[in-house]
């Protein structure tokens, strides 16, 4: 704990980051206004004691959208992260431990993956099954798949070669056993380090996809989709783009601060101090 | 110094030269619409965008509707009506050609016709013509036509996109190389991007201004407004009216609201539980706040309406309180249906800014009486095949944009599954009407019933909001019909 406070950028990313995260939650339950509440009445009022950021087009409270968006895309973000962990770091654990064909198949899996952008994956799957939240998130997640294959085969790689892990396979551990319990915990922070760059890249994307109309869709709501909303009235209301366009930039360089403070703070090659005896 | 002087006096003199030529009025013009035609020939297809591109400018019929929505002369210079009224004689133009140089005459409208009563005809409204029994080609300039009962606007439906005449040469390419009589032929698709259309320079009505017209494809506002704004584009037919204030006031365009003949609905599904059952209906009606619904989907520009009519037709009643908002009384009469705390639905809603806006208010005022709208949001051809073909929905919003197309109501098989067999005799008494006194008191009766029986939630009309170059005149303020006439269309200094 004093060596993750040891690093002000990360204590700075990590809290705005933890703040954003807050905003949305408290949006599953309370928001000033109901975000399904149309008033056409009172649409497009400039921010005022009662609407801190104003409403927008149907009336809505944009506190609300803002706090209910931010939700949305943490949520997809994140699964898409999880996705991507949850496949990409076993292959690439996988391509370490077993190596030869195994290597090579995952590999090549991964540069076709990588091939595919995640609005190119999202346009194939929007076709086959129609746009949403869920389809972003698939679509994400893809994506993050080889990149956590590939952070995992890379740091697990360097790991192989040390002494434990000969011992371990000398004392007759099978691949998997090796993988699970000697290379898994040595790229932990890897991984988790990877996972923020992901989450804030996946906030991008969903914002991306959701713009572009091909993940969440109305009456739901997500950043992305309050741009989308207000792109049309930009040269009239212009507050209605810059509100959500702020918020996703004020996310995403909280993320990238907690990412890099993250693997200041973790990554042994990077301490000061002693060295760690693995290394 | 002198030489370099002399040389930059050449340079004015020439650019002044070339400005002179810039000056001129121009003849071309560039529109932005909103929708690509999946392809061009408006004797197969229901899709407006077809009619946008291709209706008066490259096709044309025996008669043609002006702005106003009156029947014109087209091809057929006069006619005559036998005084049973089931014979119809066209006098049709001499010295009219096609665009491929084939000239046209009696047995061109022939073809047309037999093309659409045929038994392989695409024809998206067939049923206008149906009435048809033999047509006949006295000599090529004149024809003439049977039907085997009055129709009261059938030199009306004659004037449809439907009914243009088309060449048995060419007929069976136009959905990619449309070739007309028009007075623009067609000159180039490029899929995705635009049409282009060129001056028919042997037209043989009065002559057109325009040398040359491109239709662009654009359906994001934004991207309209730059253009507009950038001068890509001249003006747009249709422009979202959000952002309509962006060029309100501004001394470089004009704003143009008119009329359009589509009545905008919340669709339902007839054949089904519970909107089989008139309370619910009528729940529902009493549910719906339309100046909410003006004021968010179309910025007010849209008209309320009580019935599937087009508030300026002279038919038109206004039947707006039939149901007036009254959430109350709409929880009373779920309550007697049955369903006094309300029940679930789906409210599928297709691309288009009016739907997918009125489907988000429509769905939280229905939740002020218990209705939980869960909105699914599908794009054209989806909706085409889920919704209009397969029946497979409870509620969706669209806009339906035929003139006079009330006759929809007394098709038991058209997509809201409406059958009243009172009703159904009431259109056929209509159609075979004449006198027009009769005909608007018989058009009254057929909007009170299907106000009263709230056979879907009636909202708006849809207005027509153009935006144009200011210095550009001719354009149709209504919408009278499907289509986008260049006709009158010029630039003025």
């Amino acid at each position: 704990m004093k060596r993750l406070l040891a690093h002000p950028s990360l204590a700075i990313g990590l809290s705005a980051t933890c703040i954003f995260a807050l905003l949305g939650l408290v949006s599953l339950v309370w928001t000033p206004f109901p975000i399904t509440e149309i008033d056409i009445g009172r649409r497009f009022l400039a921010p005022t004691a009662e609407h801190w950021l104003g409403t927008d087009n149907l009336g809505r409270d944009m506190v609300s959208l803002l706090m209910s968006g931010t939700l949305t895309s943490f949520s997809v973000a994140l699964l898409a992260v999880v996705i991507g962990v949850g496949v990409g770091v076993p292959l690439g654990l996988a391509a370490v431990a077993w190596g030869g064909w195994v290597e090579w198949l995952v590999l090549r899996l991964s540069d076709f993956v990588f091939a595919f952008p995640a609005v190119i994956v999202a346009i194939l799957i929007t076709t086959l099954v129609g746009p949403g939240a869920i389809n972003a998130i698939v679509a994400i997640g893809i994506f993050n798949i080889p990149v956590f294959a590939r952070v995992a085969r890379g740091g697990a790689l360097s790991i192989a070669t040390l002494d434990f892990v000969a011992a371990a396979r000398l004392a007759g551990l099978s691949n998997a056993r090796i993988a699970l319990r000697h290379l898994l915990p040595n790229i932990m922070s890897l991984i988790i380090v990877q996972g923020t760059i992901q989450m804030s890249l996946g906030i991008l994307s969903e914002a991306g996809l959701s713009y572009i109309g091909l993940g969440t869709q109305p009456p739901e709501t997500s950043l992305g989709l309050m741009l989308r909303d207000a792109q049309s009235l930009f040269l009239i209301h212009p507050l209605l783009s810059i509100i959500p366009g702020l918020c996703i930039v004020a996310i995403v360089i909280a993320l990238n601060i907690a990412g890099d403070g993250l693997r200041d703070a973790i990554d042994p090659r990077l301490r000061q101090g002693p060295r760690n005896v693995l290394a | 110094m002198n030489k370099m002087l002399k040389a930059f006096g050449i340079v004015l003199g020439m650019s002044a030269a070339l400005a002179g030529v810039a000056q001129a009025a121009p003849t071309e013009v560039r529109i932005g619409v909103a929708l690509e035609p999946p392809m061009l020939d408006p004797t197969a297809g229901a899709a407006e965008a077809i009619d946008i591109v291709v209706y008066q400018n490259i096709f044309e019929g025996l008669t043609r509707i002006d702005q106003n929505g009156e029947v014109q002369p087209g091809l057929a210079e006069s006619w005559t009506i036998s005084d049973d009224g089931l014979t119809y004689t066209f006098k049709l133009h001499d010295g009219v050609t096609f665009h491929d140089g084939t000239s046209f005459d009696a047995e061109d409208v022939k073809f047309t016709f037999d093309r659409i009563l045929g038994e392989n005809s695409v024809n998206a409204h067939k049923e206008f013509y149906t009435p048809i029994t033999a047509i006949t080609v006295v000599d090529p300039l004149t024809v003439s036509m049977t039907l085997d009962h009055v129709v009261g606007r059938f030199l009306f439906d004659l004037g449809r996109g439907d009914a243009v005449i088309v060449a048995p040469e060419s007929a069976d390419n136009n959905a990619n190389e449309p070739i007309g009589t028009g007075p623009f032929a067609f000159v180039q698709w490029d899929k995705g991007s635009r049409v282009v259309l060129e001056a028919y320079g042997p037209y043989w009505g009065a002559p057109v201004h325009l040398t040359k017209a491109t239709y662009v494809f654009i359906s994001d506002t934004a991207t309209v407004t730059n253009a507009l704004l950038a001068g890509d584009i001249d003006g747009t037919n249709n422009f979202a009216a959000e952002a309509l204030a962006v060029f309100e006031g501004n001394p470089q365009f004009k704003v143009l609201v008119g009329t359009t003949e589509g009545e905008t609905i919340l669709a339902t599904n007839n054949r089904k539980a519970p909107f089989d059952n008139l309370k619910v209906r009528q729940a529902m009606a009493h549910a719906i706040d339309r100046k909410a619904i003006i004021d968010g989907a179309t910025y007010g520009y849209g008209t309320p309406i009580g019935a599937p009519f087009a508030p300026h037709n002279p038919y038109y009643v206004d039947l707006t309180d039939t149901y007036s908002y009254d959430p109350a009384a709409a929880k009373a009469l779920l309550a007697e249906a049955g369903y006094p705390d309300g029940f679930a639905a789906t409210l599928k809603l297709p691309p288009v800014a009016y739907a997918r806006l009125s489907g988000q208010i429509i769905a939280s005022q229905f939740a002020e009486i218990g209705i939980k709208l869960n909105l699914i949001n599908v794009e054209w051809a989806q909706w085409l095949e889920d919704v209009y073909s397969n029946k497979d929905f409870d509620l969706t919003i669209v806009s339906h944009v035929e003139p006079f197309d009330i006759g929809n109501y007394a098709n038991p098989d058209y997509y809201f599954g409406y059958d009243n067999k009172q009703f159904q005799a009431l259109i056929e008494t209509l159609n075979g009407t004449i006198d027009e006194a009769k005909r608007k008191e018989l058009a009254i009766e057929a909007q009170t019933i299907l106000a009263k029986d709230a056979v879907n939630g009636y909202l708006f009309e849809l207005a027509q909001t153009g935006v144009w170059n200011a210095k550009l005149t001719g354009m149709w303020q209504n919408s009278p019909i499907e289509g986008l006439v260049l006709r009158d269309i010029a630039w003025t200094e």
